[in-house]
């Protein structure tokens, strides 16, 4: 699932390297058009579906930390 | 008789001192803290430059903060006009800009060093920290001021210019002054709004926001960039601010709607809710209207050489999703009209281009009188006297209510198999379409090339749906799926990117 999540990462944003940074939301990395395209990306691929409530920065500051509510929230689907 | 706007800023600070003015997520600053930190900013650069060194540019780092806007007023005390620079642009499109204003002072802040390093900036580095230690000096402002008139520069905002070289579009302190009546007397702005800025500071709709706070003593916060993409953390500022005027760009609503930004809280404050910046979908509109039904919602129209607007449309009724909303009609002391090639167009329905008249033009592009020529001309309905009009490059009509409808660019007008099309009603049609998220026509040679954003790739029902609605000769001939279609910066969808992707594309 990691590396899966990574592809759609890269090609989202080639020119960032997901495996380093930690804070991609508090540093301004992702705008909020990637976060948009992103979100969808992440629904479609993962079956999921995150809500408001689950969109919030700390969510997506790292790969690990989507990585984290994509598990949960298929646990939870 | 008002000649600058800092007698906006004075008044109010005389009125209510404690008042906040603007503030961030870490500064508040009140009336009074603001004014004399400006007096003070600008006191420290007449210092610097010498006393009559006015009417220059002085190009100003921006980022989301108040320190900008500190800046910004105390540039406008030392009798020079302002120049927002984006800190995260290219620098190789900040030289563009140093350039093309061949300025001589920036304002940076402490923290810019390794970034003035990479810029080889070869003017004066005036650090705002230094600037704000200086003492004020009542009588040096009141010399400056009494050789200021209305119709000096306020300040220069770059936009992008078809050849590459960004455009410096110079605005006068009486154009600012007539767009913060204009938007008083039309939308009754008063002291209890509180307004939530979206739109960054070198783009041309935070200059609403800014001048409307100091003209009605009003308060404005400067939101966070980033709650922008978290609907939650969003609302939550809003409440927490109690801001209930927005003027912000159409993809900032579109983002909200996009991510269903409303599910389960809405903002408890909003009553103003207005927009500019390219064509509101109207499922984005109907999207919003759902959660206030109760708020006034406008639809701005104008480019940043008429400052800001020059027309607005209060939505007073239901549209459907198939409707083009319109741009509306002119403000009280603005004149907005139709002209086909140099005749008057009045006829509804007739196609013309977009023209504006009046207090709102600006002074022209700094340092650019090919281009100032070109786009600000004399009326050439007028041959008695001098008067100059602004050709926008907006084609528009008229609907049988006399409201104005932007139909398309000039420049996207098309002959395809021999008819006359308006790419901008292919992409009225193409937006009201439930499959995708947005849509942009763009012509490549005999291709009408549908770039759109959706779910997932949907050609056949797209064409299906659009043969309902266009005649078959406007169907695009050419349609290209995007998860996210690429966005400029500022925040409208890339159009020259598209269609340099679409070339580059058809040579491989």
């Amino acid at each position: 699932m990691r590396e899966e999540l990574m592809e759609i990462l890269r090609e989202q944003r080639p020119d960032v390297d997901f495996e380093v940074e930690q804070a991609l939301i508090d540093d301004e990395i992702l705008d909020s058009f990637d976060i948009v395209s992103l979100v969808s990306e992440l629904n479609d691929n993962f079956d999921i579906a995150i809500n408001v409530d689950d969109l919030l920065p700390e969510n997506f500051n790292s790969a690990d930390a989507m990585l984290e509510l994509i598990q949960k929230l298929q646990e939870e689907g | 008789m008002q000649k600058n706007v800092l007698e906006y800023l004075e008044t109010a600070a005389a009125k209510f001192p404690d008042k906040i003015v603007f503030a961030d997520n870490k500064t508040e600053l009140s009336y009074e803290e603001f004014t004399d930190k400006a007096k003070r900013l600008g006191c420290g650069l007449i210092r610097t430059c010498r006393e009559g060194w006015t009417r220059n540019p002085v190009a100003v780092l921006i980022d989301r903060s108040v320190q900008p806007l500190i800046s910004f007023f105390g540039v406008v005390y030392s009798g020079n006009f302002y120049v927002p620079v984006d800190r995260k642009m290219p620098q190789e499109r900040i030289r563009l800009i140093l350039n093309t204003l061949n300025a001589r002072v920036l304002i940076a802040e402490k923290k810019d060093g390794r970034f003035l390093e990479q810029l080889q900036y070869d003017g004066t580095v005036c650090y705002q920290e230094e600037l704000l230690e200086c003492e004020v000096d009542p009588e040096a402002l009141k010399r400056v001021s009494a050789e200021q008139v209305d119709t000096d520069p306020l300040y220069a905002i770059f936009t992008s210019g078809s050849t590459g070289v960004p455009k410096g579009v110079l605005v006068a302190h009486r154009s600012v002054i007539d767009l913060a009546d204009q938007f008083k007397d039309a939308f009754e702005f008063d002291e209890t709004a509180v307004f939530g800025n979206q739109a960054p500071f070198d783009f041309d709709v935070s200059v609403k926001d800014i001048f409307s706070t100091i003209k009605n003593r009003a308060t404005m916060y400067v939101i966070p960039q980033v709650v922008f993409s978290f609907p939650a953390k969003l609302i939550q500022y809003l409440n927490e601010k109690k801001i209930n005027t927005i003027i912000w760009a159409v993809s900032a609503l579109r983002i909200i709607e996009n991510l269903k930004g409303f599910a389960s809280e809405v903002p408890q404050y909003l009553q103003n809710i207005m927009f500019s910046g390219e064509v509101m979908s109207v499922k984005v509109l109907n999207y919003w209207r759902a959660y206030f039904p109760k708020a006034q919602f406008v639809n701005l129209y104008g480019p940043t050489e008429i400052t800001c607007n020059c027309t607005f449309y209060k939505i007073d009724r239901e549209y459907s999703e198939d409707e083009v909303l319109p741009i509306g009609r002119p403000f009280r002391n603005s004149s907005v009209f139709l002209l086909d090639g140099d005749r008057l167009v009045t006829k509804p329905g007739e196609m013309g281009e977009i023209c504006v008249r009046g207090t709102c033009l600006a002074l022209g592009y700094y340092n650019n009188p090919e281009k100032t020529a070109e786009a600000f001309c004399q009326n050439p309905l007028n041959s008695a006297y001098p008067e100059k009009i602004y050709r926008t490059g907006d084609i528009g009509r008229y609907d049988d209510q006399g409201q104005l409808i932007f139909a398309s660019r000039k420049d996207a007008q098309i002959k395809h198999m021999g008819h006359r099309i308006e790419l901008g009603e292919i992409e009225a049609a193409v937006n009201a379409l439930e499959m995708l998220d947005a849509g942009v026509c763009i012509h490549v040679g005999e291709d009408i090339v549908l770039c759109y954003q959706a779910e997932q790739p949907g050609e056949r029902e797209i064409l299906r749906a659009l043969g309902k609605k266009l005649p078959k000769y406007m169907l695009p001939t050419r349609l290209l799926w995007y998860k996210a279609l690429p966005m400029n910066k500022n925040g409208k969808i890339d159009r020259v990117r598209l269609r340099g992707e679409i070339e580059s594309n058809d040579i491989k």
